[in-house]
C-alpha cells in the first residue's frame, strides 16, 4: 500500500466517532436531547476544563491510573510467573492448576463485600480486586502459550545442543508470546472494568468516585466526562498493548505488512 | 520456488568443482550398530539391527511406513534410548563424538519463526554462536545453499524449498561428521526435489561427511546413495550396494533396474504382510 493511501485508511477509523459527536452536538443544540439527560459535547468539554483547572481531574486520573498499574503489576506478575511454571513443569501444574481453576470460577467482583469487610475502602481493596481480576487471563494464556509451543522446535533445539536456559529464552518464550499478548489485552480490559466497579462502590478518590459525587449533585456533565475518561484510558492501554505486540511479533505472519 | 531462484541455485552447483565422490572421507565418522532394539510397550519396532557404515559413505534407508526408520534415526541422535543393543560412532572405544559432529535434517524445516534466516543458521553453530567467526561461517553456509541475499528475512516469507535449504545450511554450518536425514525432501514438489538432490549430493562430495538418509523415494535413494538398506519387520531385509558411476541419471536403465529390484523387495513383503 502506498503512503498516502495508508494515511487515508488510518483516517477512516475516525469518521464514524466524529460523525456521532457532530450529530450529538446538533441534537443537543436544537433541544432534542434535554441537557439533564445527556449534556452536549461542548458542555462536557467545559465541565472538563473546570475540573482540570481546579486540579481535581488530574488528581483523580492519577489515583485511578496508579491503582490500575499497581494492581496489574501484582496480579499480572504472579499470573505470568505461575503460568510459566505450570506451562513448563507438569509437577507444578498438578500441584497448583486445579486449585487455581476452582478459584477462577468465583467471579472476582462477587468478592467486593468481603473485600470491603477485610480492607475497608482504602487502596488495598481496589488493588486486590484489580490484581485478582488480571491474574487469571494472564495466567491461563501464559500457560497455554508455553504448553502449545511446537514440540518439533523444542526437539530441534535439543538436537542442536541448546541448554535448558537457551531453550526457554529462544524457543519457549518467543513461541508463547502471541498467546501471552492475547492474555495481556484481555487483562487490560478486565483491569479497567474492575476498577470502575470498585471505585463507584467503595472509594474516596479516583474517577469512579468523581462520577458518584457528581451524580449526588446531579452534575450530568461530570458523570459523562468520567465515563469518557474511562473509555480513553481503556483505549490508551489497548493501543499500547497493540504497539508492543506489533514490535514483538514482527515475525508472525499475522503481523507482517501486506 | 521461482524459475529465477532455481536457475541461480543450479549455478551454485555448477560453479562448484565437479567432483563425483568425496575426495577426502576422513572427516566422516563411521557408524556401527550391534543388535539395536527398540520397543514401545508391546510394539517391537526394531528387532536387532546390525550394520556398519564406513566413514564418508552415503547410505539410504528405505522401508514401508511405520517400519521404524525414524525410530532408528532418533536412537542415533540420542532423542530416544534403545531398549537393547548398542551403537557407536568411529572406533568402538572412542569417546562420544562432540554434539555438533552429528547433525540432522527433518522432513519439516523446523526453523525458529521468530529468528531471521541468518540467526536460524547460527543455531547450528553451538559454542561459536555470537562470535565474528561464527557469523562468517553462517554466512558461508547460507552462500552454499544460494540464500545469502535472504539473510535478514523471516522464515515465514520463504518457500518450502528455501526453508529446507536454510535447514540444510544450519545442519552444515558446524561441519558435521555425520549428517542424518529423515525424508528431508518429502514435502517438496518434484522440480524442487531434483535440485535439492543435486545440492545434497554436492555438499556430501564437498564435505565428506557420513550421510544416513531415510527416504520414501526409491529413485532418490538409488541416485544419491552408495548403499541402500531395506528395513522390514524391524530387521535389515536387504543390504544393497549401488555400484553405479556418478553422476547418475534419473531414468537411466541401470538406475531403473535397481529401483525395480528394491521396489519388488518392498512389494513382496507388503503382500506377505497382508496375507498374515
Ligand atoms: N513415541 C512413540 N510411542 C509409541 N510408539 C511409537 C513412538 N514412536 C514411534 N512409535 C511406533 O513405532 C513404529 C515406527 O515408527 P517410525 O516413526 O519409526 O516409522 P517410520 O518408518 O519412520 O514411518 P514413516 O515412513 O511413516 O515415517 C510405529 O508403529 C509407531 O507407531
Ligand atoms: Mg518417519
Amino acid at each position: 500500500m502506498s503512503a498516502p493511501a495508508e494515511k487515508f485508511s488510518n483516517l477512516t477509523q475516525w469518521i464514524l466517532p466524529i460523525g456521532i459527536l457532530v450529530v450529538w452536538q446538533v441534537l443537543s443544540s436544537i433541544g432534542f436531547i434535554p441537557g439533564r439527560v445527556l449534556p452536549a459535547p461542548t458542555d462536557v468539554i467545559l465541565a472538563g476544563w473546570k475540573v482540570l483547572l481546579n486540579g481535581e481531574l488530574a488528581k483523580n486520573i492519577w489515583v485511578s491510573f496508579w491503582r490500575a498499574l499497581v494492581g496489574f503489576a501484582i496480579g499480572g506478575g504472579i499470573g505470568f510467573a505461575l503460568g510459566l511454571a505450570n506451562g513448563l513443569s507438569r509437577r507444578s501444574e498438578r500441584f497448583l492448576d486445579s486449585t487455581l481453576q476452582m478459584i477462577r470460577n468465583v467471579p472476582h467482583l462477587a468478592l467486593i463485600p468481603l473485600v470491603i469487610l477485610w480492607f475497608g475502602i482504602d487502596e488495598t481493596a481496589k488493588i486486590f480486586l484489580v490484581a485478582l481480576g488480571v491474574f487469571f487471563p494472564i495466567y491461563i494464556n501464559t500457560q497455554h502459550g508455553i504448553r502449545t509451543v511446537d514440540a518439533q522446535l523444542v526437539e530441534m533445539g535439543q538436537t542442536y545442543g541448546m541448554t535448558r536456559g537457551a531453550l526457554f529464552w529462544r524457543v519457549y518464550l518467543p513461541g508463547a508470546l502471541p498467546s501471552i499478548f492475547v492474555g495481556l489485552r484481555y487483562a487490560l480490559g478486565i483491569m479497567w472494568l474492575t476498577l470502575i466497579v470498585a471505585e463507584t462502590i467503595a472509594a474516596s478518590s479516583g474517577i469512579g468516585y468523581m462520577a458518584m459525587q457528581a451524580r449526588e449533585f446531579l452534575l450530568v456533565d461530570i458523570v459523562v466526562l468520567s465515563i469518557l475518561i474511562y473509555a480513553l484510558l481503556g483505549k490508551l492501554a489497548d493501543s499500547t498493548a497493540r504497539l508492543l505486540e506489533r514490535l514483538c511479533l514482527g515475525w508472525h505472519p499475522a503481523f507482517q505488512k501486506r | 520456488m521461482t524459475v529465477h531462484a532455481l536457475k541461480r541455485f543450479d549455478n551454485v552447483t555448477e560453479l562448484a568443482p565437479q567432483a563425483l565422490v568425496p575426495a577426502d572421507t576422513s572427516r566422516g565418522l563411521s557408524i556401527t550398530a550391534q543388535g539395536l532394539e527398540k520397543s514401545f510397550g508391546d510394539n517391537r519396532v526394531l528387532r536387532g539391527l546390525d550394520f556398519h557404515v564406513p566413514a564418508g559413505q552415503f547410505v539410504a534407508i528405505v522401508g514401508r511406513s511405520g517400519c521404524g526408520k525414524s525410530t532408528l534415526l532418533r536412537l542415533l541422535l540420542n532423542l530416544d534410548q534403545a531398549s537393547g543393543g548398542q551403537f557407536w560412532f568411529g572406533e568402538r572405544n572412542d569417546a562420544k563424538p562432540d554434539k555438533s559432529a552429528v547433525r540432522v535434517m527433518f522432513q519439516e524445516p523446523r526453523l525458529l519463526p521468530w529468528a531471521s534466516v541468518l540467526s536460524n543458521v547460527e543455531v547450528g553453530l553451538g559454542d561459536k554462536r555470537g562470535t565474528p567467526e561464527g557469523r562468517a561461517l553462517a554466512l558461508d553456509a547460507l552462500r552454499n545453499v544460494g540464500l545469502e541475499t535472504r539473510r535478514d528475512d523471516w522464515p515465514a516469507v520463504l518457500s518450502g524449498g528455501q526453508k529446507q535449504r536454510v535447514a540444510l545450511a544450519r545442519a552444515l554450518v558446524s561441519n558435521p561428521r555425520v549428517l542424518a536425514f529423515d525424508e528431508p525432501l518429502g514435502a517438496l514438489d518434484a522440480l524442487t526435489r531434483i535440485s535439492m538432490q543435486k545440492l545434497l549430493g554436492q555438499v556430501w562430495v564437498d564435505q565428506g561427511f557420513t550421510a544416513i538418509m531415510v527416504t520414501h523415494d526409491v529413485a532418490e535413494a538409488v541416485t544419491l546413495a552408495d548403499r541402500v538398506l531395506i528395513i522390514e519387520e524391524g530387521e535389515i531385509a536387504m543390504d544393497l550396494s549401488v555400484d553405479l558411476p556418478r553422476p547418475r541419471e534419473r531414468g537411466s536403465v541401470e538406475v531403473a533396474q535397481l529401483e525395480g529390484r528394491i521396489l519388488r523387495e518392498l512389494f513382496r513383503n507388503s503382500k506377505a504382510g497382508e496375507d498374515a
